[in-house]
C-alpha cells in the first residue's frame, strides 16, 4: 500500500459524508450515505487484500503527535481487521435498511449513522489508549440520538438508560487508564500490551475495565439496557447495535483485559465463567417466553455473548478463536435477524409475535431467508454459528468441563427459542388477515439479506479465510496468557499439551 | 527605577483604570447616546490590555522580574494566563449586551464602564501577592458586580439578584477579612511570601489554621463552591442574561486563579491542611451541582448549577497541589470559559417573535426542527459540559483527573468521575428536550450577527477541532503553573 494512510481515509470518508448529509435534502442524504459507506467497504476490501497474513503484528500503522498527552496513532492486527470488516460490511446494509422506513429528518439520521461508522472503525484501529477511549465513548452520542429521535414509543426511557448505563460503566475505566499511562509512561496500546503491571494493581485495573466491558458486552446481570435499547431503536439501529456495538466489549477484553492483566484475568476466570454460564441459561430461558420479536433476539444476543466471554476466558487458542468467530458470526446473524424483523415490521408495524403466523405461505422467499438465519443462530453445521459455538465450547471444555456442560445447554435452549419463534411467525395457520396479505421480499430487501447470508455461509463452510489473519495474533495472546493460565480439568489436554490442540483446530478449520 | 519598573509591570491595569475613568466622564456628560461608542472603546481597552499581557504569558514570565511595588503585585505568567481569559470573557460580555439591553430600553453608558472596572478588579486579584492587594482587587470587582446584577432597575428579579448578591457578597468579604486578620496576627505579615515563611517555619498553629479556613471560606463564596453556593442560582436567574454570562465566566476565572495562588503561594507548605477542605468542596460541588440541576426548569438556573458542578472539577486540579494540577486547573478554566460563553450566547439567541428572552425548557422543546443550527451548537456545548468525548469538555476533565491520579488522589478521582455521570443526566435532558420532544416553535427571534459569531467560535473551539490546539494550550498552562513558587 506504500504510504497511503488507508485507515485515516476510512475515517475521513464517512466523516465527510456525515457533514455533507447534515446539510442535504432527504434524497441526496440517502445517496451520499450509501456512497460513503460503499467507498468505505471498498477501502475495507483493499485493506484486507493488502493485509499481510503472518507478517508484522501491527500493520498499516500511522502516528502523528497532534494532541497534548496522547497521539493520533492508528494500526491494526488481524483481530481488529476482522472487526473493521464486519463494521464496513454492515454499514451499507444499515443505510439500505433505512432507505424507505426513515422519512423524518433523513439528513441527520444518515449523519448519525456515518458518525457511528467513523467511531467504530476508530475504536478498532486506535493504537493509543486515550484515543481508544475517545472513540469508545463518543459512540454514545450518535446512538443516543438514533434511539431518541427515530425510536419507538418508549424511546426516551431507552435512550437515557442506554446512555447513563454505559457511561457509568466506562468512567472508572478512564481512571484506570490514566493510572496505567502514568505507571507505564506510555499511551501506546502495543507497548501497554506487553507491559507487566504489578499483580496487586492488576486486580483493580481489571475490575475497572471489566465494569465497562461487561456493560458494553453486555453480560448478565448488567444486560438490562440492551433489550430496551433494541426494542426502541429503529431497525438499522438494532442492526448496528447487535452487529458491531456489542463487539466493543469483547474487543476490549481481548485487546486490554487479557493481554494487559493476565494474572488478574486468571484470578477472575471463575467470575467470568460463572456470569457467562448464568447468562447463557437464564437469558435463553427469558428469550423463550418473549412476545416481542426484537426482545427475543436481544436476549438471544446476551446468551451468545455469554459464549463469547466464556471462550475468551478459557485461556487457550480454541477458546479465543471461537470467541472471535462468535463475535463475527453473531454480528452477521443477529444483524440479519433484526433485519428480518424489520422487513415484516415495515409491513405490519408491530413486533408482537402473535400478530403474525403462517407467513411462509404468502412470503416464501422471506421464510427461506429467515429460516437460514434462524439455523445460523442455532448453530447448524455449515453455518457460521456452528464453527463459533464448537470452537468456543471446545476451548471451554479444556478449562472446565462443567462450564462447557452448562454452556452447551444454552445451545439446546437456543434451538428451542429460535425454532419456537420461527414456528409461530412462519408456520401454522394464517390467523391474521393482514399478515397473510403481506407481499414477499422486495428487490431492496433481497440485496440487504442475501450478502449477509452468503457471508454467514462462507464463514460456516470455510472459516479459515477469517481465522487465518487472526491466528498469529491469537497465538501471541495465548503465549502471553500461558504464564497465568489456570490448570484445566479436562484430562486430554494434560499429556499432549498445546501442539495437539492446535492441530485439532487446524483440522476443524479446513 | 523601582517605580518605573513597577509601572511597566502594571501597564495593562493602568490602561484599564485610565480608560475606565475617562469613559466614566464621557458617560456622565455624554449620556446614554454614547453607550455604543463607549462599549467599543472599552472593548479596545480590553484588547490593548490583552495584547500587552499576551507576550509575557507566551514567554512564561516568572521570577523576581515580575514583582512590582515591593512584593504587592506579581505580573507572572500565571496571572497573565488568567488575565487573558478575564479580558476575553469581559469583551464577550460587552459584545452580547447591547442587543439585550436595547430592547428593554436599558442600555446605559455605565454598563461597559462597570464591566471594565470589574475586569480591572479581577486583573488585580489574580496578580495579588499580598492580602491587601487581594482585598482591593476583590472589592473593586465585587462592587462593580453588585451594580451589574441589578442593572435592570425596574425589574424586580434583577433588583433582588443585586441585593442578594450584595448581602451575601458582603458577608463573604467579611469572612475573608476576618481570616486575613487572623492570618496577619499569627504570621506577622500580609505578603504571601511572609505568610509562607512563617507557615513553613514551624507547626501550623490553631490561629493560623482558623485564618486559613476563613480565607478559604471567603474565597469559596466567590467561586460558588459548595457549601457557599446558595446565592448562585438566584443571582444567575435574576441578573440580566449578558451579566449572568459575565458572572459565570470572568469572575470565576479570577476567583479560582486567586484561590490557587493563595493556596500555593501563601500556604503551599501546609498543603495537607487545605487539601482536605478543597477535596470536600470539590466533591460536594460536583454532587450538589449535579443533583440541584435535575429539577430545574429555568435554563439560567440550570446553568448556575452547571457552573457549581464545574467548579468542583476545577478544585480537583487544585487539590492535586502539584504543578500539573494547577496547569490542569488553568486548562479546565480556559475550556470552561469557552463553554460558558457559548452556552449564554446561545441562550441570548432564544427570543420569541416580540424579541422577549425565552429561558425555560418548555420554550426550547423541539428546537432542532425549527432552529437546527442553534440546536446543534447547544448539543455540542451540552455534551461538552457533560464531559463526553470527543468534545473539549472531556479533555478538560481528562487533564484534571490525570493530575489527580498522578498526585495519588485515586479515591477522589474515582468519586469525581462517578459523580460526573449524575451531571450527565441533566445535560442529556437539554438534548432530549431539543431533539426528542415535539416542537413548541416559540423561538422566532431573528438572527443577531454578534451572538452568532461568538457562538460559532465557541462551538468550533469545543468541537474535536479544538484538540489541535491542546498542545499549545498545555504548554502555556505549564509555563503559567511553573511561574508559581511551588513548595517542595
Amino acid at each position: 500500500m506504500g504510504g497511503f494512510p488507508i485507515l485515516s481515509a476510512m475515517l475521513l470518508v464517512p466523516l465527510a459524508g456525515a457533514i455533507a448529509c447534515l446539510f442535504s435534502e432527504a434524497k441526496t442524504a440517502r445517496v451520499i450515505a450509501l456512497v460513503a459507506t460503499l467507498i468505505d467497504l471498498a477501502l475495507g476490501i483493499v485493506l484486507w487484500m493488502n493485509f499481510d497474513v503472518g507478517g508484522a503484528q501491527w500493520q498499516f500503522t500511522e502516528r502523528a503527535a497532534l494532541f497534548a498527552g496522547f497521539d493520533y496513532a492508528l494500526g491494526i492486527d488481524g483481530i481488529a481487521l476482522m472487526l473493521i470488516m464486519l463494521s464496513v460490511f454492515l454499514m451499507p446494509v444499515c443505510i439500505g435498511a433505512s432507505w424507505s422506513s426513515i422519512t423524518k429528518r433523513v439528513g441527520e439520521y444518515m449523519a448519525a449513522f456515518l458518525l457511528m461508522e467513523v467511531l467504530m472503525i476508530g475504536v478498532f484501529a486506535a493504537q493509543d489508549i486515550l484515543l481508544f477511549y475517545i472513540f469508545f465513548e463518543a459512540g454514545l452520542i450518535p446512538m443516543y440520538l438514533i434511539i431518541g429521535i427515530w425510536g419507538g414509543d418508549n424511546r426516551i426511557y431507552a435512550s437515557y438508560k442506554f446512555f447513563l448505563y454505559t457511561l457509568l460503566g466506562s468512567v472508572v475505566m478512564l481512571i484506570a487508564m490514566l493510572w496505567m499511562v502514568i505507571e507505564a509512561g506510555t499511551t501506546s496500546v502495543p507497548a501497554l500490551m506487553v507491559y507487566d503491571f504489578p499483580p496487586a494493581a492488576q486486580t483493580w485495573l481489571w475490575l475497572a475495565f471489566f465494569a465497562s466491558f461487561a456493560v458494553k458486552m453486555p453480560m448478565w446481570p448488567v444486560h438490562t439496557w440492551l433489550p430496551d435499547a433494541h426494542v426502541q431503536a429503529p431497525t438499522a439501529g438494532s442492526v448496528i447495535l447487535a452487529g458491531v456495538l456489542l463487539k466493543l466489549g469483547g474487543y476490549g477484553m481481548i485487546r486490554f483485559s487479557l493481554p494487559m492483566f493476565p494474572e488478574a484475568s486468571a484470578q477472575f476466570m471463575w467470575l467470568v465463567l460463572g456470569l457467562s454460564m448464568v447468562a447463557v441459561v437464564v437469558t435463553s430461558l427469558i428469550a423463550l417466553v418473549q412476545h416481542d420479536m426484537k426482545k427475543l433476539i436481544a436476549y438471544s444476543s446476551v446468551a451468545h455473548m455469554g459464549i463469547v466471554t466464556a471462550g475468551l476466558f478459557a485461556f487457550n487458542t480454541q477458546g479465543l478463536e471461537g470467541a472471535m468467530v462468535m463475535m463475527l458470526s453473531h454480528g452477521l446473524v443477529s444483524g440479519a435477524l433484526f433485519l428480518c424483523v424489520g422487513v415484516i415490521y415495515d409491513r405490519l408495524h408491530t413486533r408482537e409475535i402473535s400478530r403474525y403466523g403462517g407467513i411462509a405461505i404468502n412470503m416464501p422467499a422471506y421464510a427461506t431467508v429467515f429460516l437460514f438465519f434462524t439455523m445460523a443462530s442455532i448453530g447448524l453445521p455449515g453455518t457460521s454459528g456452528f464453527v463459533a459455538e464448537f470452537l468456543s465450547l471446545a476451548g471451554v471444555y479444556q478449562i472446565s468441563s462443567w462450564a462447557a456442560f452448562v454452556c452447551t445447554t444454552g445451545i439446546i435452549l437456543g434451538a428451542a427459542y429460535m425454532l419456537y419463534l420461527y414456528r409461530r411467525v412462519a408456520f401454522g395457520p394464517q390467523v391474521n388477515e393482514d399478515a397473510a396479505a403481506m407481499p414477499d421480499l422486495s428487490m431492496r430487501e433481497y440485496l440487504l439479506l442475501v450478502p449477509i447470508a452468503l457471508a454467514a455461509l462462507w464463514m460456516g463452510v470455510y472459516p479459515e479465510s477469517f481465522l487465518a489473519p487472526m491466528r498469529q495474533d491469537i497465538a501471541v495472546l495465548d503465549a502471553r496468557l500461558s504464564r497465568a493460565a489456570p490448570e484445566g480439568d479436562a484430562d486430554f489436554a494434560k499429556g499432549e499439551g498445546m501442539p495437539a490442540a492446535e492441530a485439532h483446530a487446524e483440522g476443524e478449520a479446513h | 527605577m523601582e517605580l518605573s519598573n513597577s509601572l511597566g509591570l502594571v501597564l495593562p491595569e493602568l490602561i484599564l483604570s485610565l480608560s475606565g475613568l475617562v469613559m466614566l466622564l464621557f458617560a456622565a456628560w455624554g449620556g446614554d447616546r454614547l453607550s455604543s461608542a463607549i462599549s467599543i472603546a472599552c472593548c479596545v481597552a480590553l484588547g490593548a490590555a490583552f495584547a500587552l499581557v499576551a507576550p509575557s504569558v507566551c514567554a512564561g514570565a516568572s521570577g523576581p522580574d515580575t514583582i512590582a511595588f515591593f512584593g504587592q503585585f506579581r505580573a507572572d505568567a500565571y496571572a497573565g494566563m488568567a488575565k487573558l481569559m478575564i479580558y476575553a470573557a469581559s469583551g464577550a460580555a460587552l459584545i452580547v449586551a447591547p442587543r439585550y439591553f436595547d430592547r428593554l430600553g436599558e442600555m446605559r453608558a455605565e454598563y461597559p464602564v462597570l464591566v471594565l472596572f470589574a475586569a480591572l478588579g479581577m486583573s488585580i486579584m489574580v496578580s495579588a501577592s499580598d492580602l491587601l492587594t487581594l482585598y482591593i482587587g476583590l472589592e473593586l470587582n465585587s462592587l462593580s458586580a453588585y451594580v451589574l446584577a441589578s442593572f435592570l432597575r425596574t425589574n424586580e428579579k434583577s433588583a433582588e439578584a443585586g441585593l442578594k448578591y450584595f448581602v451575601l457578597g458582603a458577608l463573604a468579604s467579611g469572612i475573608l477579612l476576618f481570616g486575613m486578620s487572623l492570618t496577619y496576627g499569627f504570621t506577622g505579615g500580609t505578603s504571601f511570601a511572609a505568610i509562607q515563611a512563617a507557615a513553613a517555619a514551624g507547626e501550623l498553629s490553631t490561629g493560623m489554621l482558623f485564618g486559613l479556613i476563613f480565607v478559604l471560606a471567603g474565597l469559596a463564596f466567590k467561586i460558588s463552591a459548595v457549601p457557599f453556593h446558595m446565592w448562585t442560582p438566584d443571582v444567575y436567574e435574576g441578573a440580566p442574561t449578558p451579566v449572568t454570562a459575565f458572572f459565570a465566566s470572568a469572575p470565576k476565572v479570577a476567583a479560582v486563579a486567586l484561590l490557587g495562588r493563595v493556596a500555593v503561594e501563601a500556604f503551599g507548605s501546609q498543603a495537607d491542611a487545605w487539601r482536605q477542605v478543597v477535596i470536600f468542596a470539590a466533591l460536594a460541588s460536583i454532587v450538589v451541582g449535579a443533583l440541584g440541576a435535575i429539577g430545574q426548569q429555568n435554563l439560567k438556573r440550570l446553568l448556575a448549577y452547571s457552573s457549581i458542578n464545574n467548579v468542583g472539577f476545577l478544585l480537583i486540579g487544585l487539590a492535586a497541589a502539584t504543578q500539573a494540577g494547577l496547569a490542569a486547573m488553568l486548562v479546565y478554566l480556559a475550556i470552561y470559559v469557552v463553554m460558558t460563553i457559548g452556552s449564554f450566547a446561545a441562550l441570548l439567541l432564544l427570543r420569541d417573535a416580540e424579541g422577549n428572552q425565552l429561558e425555560t425548557f418548555a420554550d426550547i422543546a423541539g428546537l432542532s426542527t425549527t432552529r437546527p443550527a442553534l440546536a446543534w451548537c447547544l448539543l455540542l456545548i451540552m455534551f461538552s459540559l457533560a464531559g463526553i468525548p470527543p468534545l473539549m469538555g472531556f479533555w478538560g476533565k481528562l487533564v484534571v483527573f490525570w493530575a489527580a491520579v498522578e498526585a495519588d488522589l485515586l479515591a477522589l478521582a474515582v468519586l469525581g468521575m462517578a459523580a460526573s455521570v449524575i451531571g450527565a443526566f441533566y445535560y442529556l435532558k437539554f438534548v432530549k428536550v431539543m431533539f426528542f420532544d415535539e416542537p413548541a416553535d416559540r423561538v422566532k427571534g431573528e438572527a443577531d450577527t454578534a451572538h452568532w459569531v461568538l457562538l460559532a467560535i465557541c462551538a468550533v473551539l469545543i468541537s474535536p477541532i479544538g484538540y489541535l490546539l491542546t498542545g499549545w494550550l498545555v504548554s502555556i498552562a505549564n509555563k503559567a503553573a511553573g511561574s508559581l513558587p511551588l513548595a517542595g
